[in-house]
């Protein structure tokens, strides 16, 4: 091994754990952000808000945690392009399922007529 | 034969095949949890009267597992961050908190059925009841799931860290977000269930 290999090699391994300590710092971050929002989601309970207030506030609260965990320890933010193409594909369906419940009560759909 | 693509990238894909088919494996999850998320909607908005999750149900506990679950994702992904810097005793100790906090998790879910069913609150007993029981006892089984999972990768399965150590971490990764899917999916179930 040449020793212009030998520096290559080492400052690559240097940038590589430099790259993961701050991963870690982000890490550290999003947990406190998480841990920020849980105890909001819980304080905003306590308010005893109007339910569709309430329901808003909540999923809300929930859809931004839910997204940290998945773009920062699921490395959502940094993925491959197949794996967003089967979450959108996902997400159609998910939100699909989740209308149903709303056709049901609709009067096109028949079930209230 | 040896399984392939588990270290290096298939062109068409450019991903390993267990990357691609973990999350394969989660899309499925998400219906899955979607259809009862649908049903709890349906079951809900059809009902004359719907109690509120705290009259029934124990917010500061639940709030308590929501927090030891999110220490969990933590670990899990600390415990893969170790595996990056070739630190496996590290890797030992995150992995071992994070079966250790999953733990803890079913131990308070323990506390919590059991108050149920001594006040004769069954999943027969209503509906609230019965989507409650339902929705947290199949996130339960996902835990349990990913727990063994985890301590196969802490015992028996860490072997491979000393003739395949990418491979290993790539596996660990893996179990990884399965274990942050069941984060997420307690993230949505905790307010929907409890506060609302």
């Amino acid at each position: 091994m040449t020793s212009d290999h030998a520096a290559s090699i080492e400052t690559h391994a240097g940038d590589h754990a430099a790259d993961i300590d701050r991963h870690v710092r982000i890490y550290i971050t999003v947990f406190v952000s998480l841990m920020v929002l849980t105890i909001v989601t819980v304080a905003v309970s306590y308010l005893h808000l109007p339910l569709p207030i309430a329901v808003s506030v909540a999923l809300l609260v929930a859809t931004v945690k839910g997204s940290l965990v998945a773009c920062y320890f699921m490395h959502l933010i940094s993925e491959k392009k197949l794996i967003y193409a089967v979450l959108v594909l996902t997400v159609v369906f998910f939100i699909a399922l989740l209308a149903l419940p709303a056709l049901t009560t609709s009067n096109g759909f028949g079930i209230h007529e | 034969m040896d399984i392939p693509y588990t270290v290096e990238v298939r062109r068409d894909t450019g991903l390993t095949n267990g990357k691609i088919g973990i999350w394969l494996f989660l899309a499925s999850e998400v219906m899955l949890f979607g259809a009862l998320f649908a049903s709890y909607i349906l079951i809900r908005t059809g009902a004359q009267h719907w109690p509120r999750g705290e009259t029934i149900l124990n917010v500061p506990l639940a709030t308590f597992n929501t927090i030891v679950l999110i220490s969990s994702s933590v670990t899990m992904v600390m415990a893969w961050a170790s595996l990056m810097r070739g630190r496996f005793g590290t890797f030992r100790i995150y992995m071992g908190a994070t079966i250790l906090l999953g733990f803890v998790f079913l131990v308070v879910k323990y506390f919590e059925y059991s108050h149920k069913f001594e006040l004769g609150l069954f999943p027969s007993t209503n509906n609230f009841l019965a989507i409650y029981f339902t929705l947290t006892g199949l996130h339960m089984l996902h835990v349990i799931g990913g727990m063994a999972v985890n301590a196969y990768f802490w015992g028996p399965g860490a072997k491979l860290w000393n003739t395949n150590p990418a491979w290993f971490t790539n596996r660990v990764e893996n179990a990884g977000l399965f274990w942050h899917f069941v984060d997420l999916v307690w993230i949505f179930l905790f307010p929907t269930l409890y506060l609302l």
